[in-house]
């Protein structure tokens, strides 16, 4: 780790000015991909602005089809929370899967969908419930959000505050993980909103994206075998030493077809 | 049986300090005045060294120094040399590589050290390190296992990067016998190259006393005394008697902490040079790159049978990888402890293997937890029951009608061993029990109904343990005896400490070895204490590899108590007037025969110190030592079984079910028995389905961390079952044969042969990961 100037602002404001006044300065949320950066020395910030004090981006609450998460939410706190449980219980399913219980008790909701790992799960539910990002300046449709690998329309210095993740009828989650780092080679995510059917992928691409086929012919007939039959774009798939984009491209309509299954046995 | 003696499942001792934190392993020593390495490492595959800039480096705050490899060579230390010398087909010597500890001219694989920066803390050396300025010229690297032996030369005077083209075995007879076959079953395998991954990362620290020229290296052994015999002898970093190395509890090593390696010779060569004590510990980034790798082999095999099933002959070719030079062992490992072991559990007349032995500019290849066993396991269960699908044959019954009966022991084999002892359907009858063969059909068709795949898979192992008779040895080619030391000095008030040349890093000697002593002295479990990893302490000794301390250093102080019993006789004799023929020993009292006169252990050793009614001719003292030079290998066998479930949609492979029945000889703690063998078949199921050290064309590796070498975990395995057969190795006192192996050696070829069964497919290589096996399935 190289050294650095540390930071605890405990407003946005002081945040951002911090960002501003840095000549090259790092948000730290939860840590989980930052930390072992730095400690690889793969990163070299002037300043780390830790955003662990500041009060406005924790707390969930529910209310009027929206579940509403503060971006400095621990894994573990979605994967317990009995708020979400309740009334999103695919987000707490699928928060449990993350990781291991080292990550889940440190790493965050806000930090996991800032970074954008093309592997990680929470895209999947952003995407696949159709979420809403508030950030210290605005408001992002997550169609707008996940623009390629590792890059999101978040802006130099902004931070993501809070995600409001509208309540479907009914959804679940499938994701294959690495064997080795348990991340998702393939994820999805299918949500059924009156009968107009969303799919969020993860792991198969540069970054999270709707597999727009599939709704369609999920909402015309939402079984699991139209799942699995389904076009899924592979032309862009990641090709990696753990899966081909082929075998991705199997993966994302196999872990959708479970999900469709899950979903329609609620 | 007492409840701490042989055969006692007594709870490891030495755990309650592991469990709680209060281990003391190598990092965890201070010296006053301590400094801190770091490893100057190339990034290249293949790269001249043309010049090291560390102007930079040395002035950062608190940096004491930069040495490189030109240094090192330049104090005239010696190359670090390979420990067992095969000789090849046509009888010349193996080609041995200058190894230099750290690379001055040529950096021959990614993360090969060439300098180390030393400083006052780890961050400035961590900082001065990346300052340090090196020109390189890269060269092509020669990675790819296949090609090698076409590609241009690795090291000077080494044509065709070949190390060595060894044989053993009757090649003539073995054609003819195959040619005359009445079915020769062929097979292509891979035995994918394996990165040891031990929880605690190698780590050194070196002390000087210029006082005195002592130096102390402390250093994560598995072998103390002969990483001081090397450093001494070979690479001549200080003479043997002013060098004490110290191996203090070690956190694994699985045959990885067998080698003397650069940086623990680095760093005691540094300390004397800094004047001050250097300690270096890896990260886990650098274990990955610069410990010795495992396995890694290419192998075609023919077996021929005739129309009986009767195994006629066993031809098997085998490229192995040795890295980029040879690893203190890493000679051995693909020849005598691979090819001899070819003959499995079967009495195939005619066997000939050809191994040649490859350098890669990728690194060393050394023994790991099985080390040679488990790939000739693999290749012998593999075939054997690829044999058995392309008859029809059922391949449990093929393989009994093939096994050596136990009325043909001793056995030896076409490849130079002999077998003393073993019931090998013994094993694979309780194992068939075990996992209710008659029953597979009908679970096999519960998960087809399930939509999912099942296989079984066998293997019936055998390994050579207890290494090693020392004059066979060196006739092999080794450089060292293989006996082992053991000391026990019994203390004035009847208490015991044992000395042993054997090494403890996970196997529980401190509770095994005591349990031994005690039950031999009929004293308390408590009142026996084990030293081990200290060539300061302990006489000179072999250390831990091979499944050989208690067969080998468990013997040894058998050996050694016989020598005390004896010399306690004379003494009871003495004090109770009696003939010394007249005097037994049994369950702690030195008895008078026919009469109710006796001493206890500790009132005889109390005498042995305080010698006032005592034998004239007898030295006072109840302290003996002994070595114990075994007369033949061990040979622990047994049958294992995998069952595997396949998800067809995914690939994803589950090991659901793992039956192990193995014969160690004699049992002295059960429930070590059963760790060891709990964790071997982790290992192997890990080898089997998720571990695949890969280098890239440009020779990076890119399983260079968690995130791509998958380790197993607590749920890639099922409950294991877990049972033994008992025969007795006959030449050792305790009839023991070792079990540390045993696990990693039998469970690659069983789960290997569940999966092909499963899939229908027996080419799929090791690992099987979900890909390759969908891949299989759909085409």
């Amino acid at each position: 780790m190289y050294q650095f100037n540390y930071h605890r602002p405990a407003t946005l404001e002081e945040a951002t000015r911090l960002f501003s006044e840095a000549d090259d300065g790092f948000y730290l949320s939860g840590g989980q991909t930052l930390i072992p950066t730095l400690k690889q020395r793969l990163a070299s910030p002037s300043d780390l602005i830790d955003l662990s004090g500041i009060e406005g981006m924790k707390g969930i609450e529910a209310g009027n089809g929206v579940v509403s998460i503060g971006a400095f939410t621990r894994h573990a706190e979605v994967a317990a929370s009995g708020v979400i449980r309740e009334t999103l219980p695919v987000l707490s399913a699928l928060a449990g899967l993350i990781g291991d219980a080292q990550v889940r008790n440190m790493g965050t909701l806000g930090g996991s969908v800032a970074n954008s790992d093309p592997a990680a799960d929470y895209p999947a539910a952003v995407i696949g419930l159709g979420a809403t990002v508030h950030t210290s300046s605005r408001t992002i449709a997550a169609d707008d959000y996940f623009q390629d690998l590792f890059e999101t329309a978040l802006e130099p210095g902004e931070i993501l505050t809070r995600i409001d993740f509208p309540v479907p009828d009914r959804a679940a989650y499938r994701k294959f993980p690495n064997p080795a780092s348990r991340y998702a080679v393939a994820g999805v995510l299918v949500a059924d909103f009156g009968g107009s059917i969303r799919v969020g992928v993860t792991g198969a691409g540069p970054c999270a994206f709707r597999a727009t086929a599939m709704e369609e012919a999920l909402s015309a007939d939402l079984t699991p075998a139209v799942a699995r039959a389904a076009e899924v774009p592979a032309g862009n798939f990641n090709s990696d030493l753990h899966a081909s984009a082929e075998y991705r491209a199997n993966l994302v309509r196999v872990m959708a077809e479970r999900a469709v299954s899950d979903l329609l046995a609620e | 049986m007492s409840d701490t003696g042989i055969g006692a499942s007594v709870r490891r001792r030495e755990d309650v300090r592991f469990i709680t934190g209060s281990g003391r392993y190598t990092d965890d020593i201070n010296q006053p005045g301590q400094t801190y390495a770091v490893f100057l490492r190339s990034p290249h595959a293949r790269a001249k060294i043309s010049a090291v800039d560390s102007s930079a480096a040395l002035a950062v705050n608190g940096v004491h120094a930069v040495l490189t490899g030109q240094d090192m060579a330049a104090d005239g230390l010696g190359d670090l040399p390979c420990g067992w010398l095969v000789k090849q087909k046509d009888g010349s010597d193996m080609v041995s590589a200058p190894h230099p500890p750290l690379a001055h001219t040529v950096a021959n694989y990614v993360g090969e050290p060439y300098g180390i920066v030393i400083a006052e803390t780890l961050a400035a050396a961590r900082e001065a390190a990346e300052l340090v300025m090196t020109e390189f010229d890269e060269l092509e690297p020669i990675v790819d296992l296949t090609g090698a032996r076409g590609a241009d030369q690795i090291h000077e005077g080494v044509s065709g990067n070949l190390a060595y083209d060894w044989e053993l075995g009757e090649k003539a007879a073995t054609e003819a016998a195959l040619a005359g076959a009445a079915h020769v079953t062929r097979i292509d395998l891979t035995n994918n190259r394996l990165i040891p991954n031990a929880m605690e990362p190698r780590a050194a620290l070196g002390v000087y006393e210029s006082a005195t020229g002592e130096h102390t290296l402390y250093t994560t052994s598995q072998n103390p005394h002969l990483e001081r015999l090397i450093l001494s002898a070979f690479v001549q970093v200080a003479p043997e008697h002013k060098l004490r190395v110290v191996a203090p509890d070690v956190g694994g090593g699985f045959g990885s902490k067998i080698f003397v390696y650069a940086e623990e010779t680095a760093v005691i060569w540094a300390a004397r040079k800094v004047g001050r004590p250097v300690k270096w510990t890896a990260d886990r980034s650098e274990s990955f790159l610069a410990d010795a790798h495992g396995r890694d082999h290419v192998t075609h095999a023919e077996l021929g049978l005739d129309a009986d099933g009767r195994f006629v002959a066993l031809k098997v070719q085998t490229t192995a990888n040795l890295g980029a030079y040879l690893s203190t062992f890493g000679s051995s490992v693909p020849t005598y402890l691979y090819g001899t072991l070819l003959a499995g559990q079967y009495a195939t007349p005619n066997i000939y293997v050809e191994v040649a032995g490859v350098y890669t500019n990728t690194a060393p290849v050394d023994a790991y937890r099985g080390a040679g066993r488990p790939e000739a396991t693999y290749v012998v269960e593999r075939i054997v029951e690829t044999a058995a699908r392309e008859l029809g044959r059922d391949p449990a019954e093929l393989r009994r009608l093939n096994m050596i009966r136990p009325d043909q022991f001793p056995y030896e084999t076409p490849v130079a061993l002999v077998y003393d002892t073993g019931d090998y359907e013994a094993s694979l009858d309780r194992a068939l029990e075990h996992v209710d063969y008659a029953g597979f059909p009908a679970r096999r068709a519960a998960s087809e109904a399930a939509g999912r795949k099942r296989g079984i898979g066998f293997a019936c192992y055998i390994e050579a343990c207890g290494l090693a008779p020392s004059q066979l040895a060196i006739q092999l080619g080794a450089g060292v005896g293989l006996y082992e030391s053991g000391e026990i000095r019994v203390n004035p008030t009847g208490n015991v400490t044992v000395f042993t040349g054997s090494h403890s890093h996970g196997q529980g000697h401190e509770t095994t070895f005591a349990q031994v002593v005690s039950d031999k002295f009929g004293i308390p479990f408590e009142d026996v204490e084990i030293v081990h990893g200290d060539t300061g302490r302990v006489e000179f000794g072999l250390g831990t590899y091979g499944s050989r301390s208690l067969a080998v250093g468990g013997s040894a102080l058998v050996s050694a108590a016989d020598k005390l019993i004896a010399k306690g006789r004379k003494i009871a004799a003495h004090m109770l007037e009696a003939d010394v023929d007249a005097v037994e020993f049994s369950d702690g009292q030195f008895l008078v025969r026919d009469s109710n006169q006796a001493l206890s252990f500790g009132e005889v050793a109390f005498a042995a110190y305080v010698p006032t009614n005592y034998p004239t001719d007898l030295e006072p003292g109840f302290s003996e030592k002994a070595f114990y030079d075994p007369e033949n290998f061990t040979y622990p066998a047994g049958t294992h079984i995998a069952e595997v479930e396949v998800d067809p949609a995914t690939g994803v492979v589950t090991l659901v079910n793992f039956v192990a029945v193995d014969d160690f000889g004699h049992v002295i703690n059960p429930m070590i028995v059963d760790g060891q063998v709990h964790g071997g078949v982790a290992q192997g199921a890990g080898q089997a389905l998720l571990e695949h050290g890969i280098y890239d064309d440009f020779g990076q590796l890119v399983t260079g961390s968690y995130m791509d070498y998958c380790m197993p975990r607590a749920d890639d395995v099922p409950d294991f079952l877990v049972d033994t057969t008992v025969t007795p190795c006959t030449h050792n006192p305790l009839g023991v044969k070792g079990c540390g192996e045993a696990g990693a050696i039998g469970s690659p070829a069983a789960i290997m042969n569940a999966v092909t069964d499963a899939v229908g497919d027996n080419g799929l290589s090791m690992p099987a990961t979900p890909e390759k096996v969908w891949r299989a399935l759909h085409g």
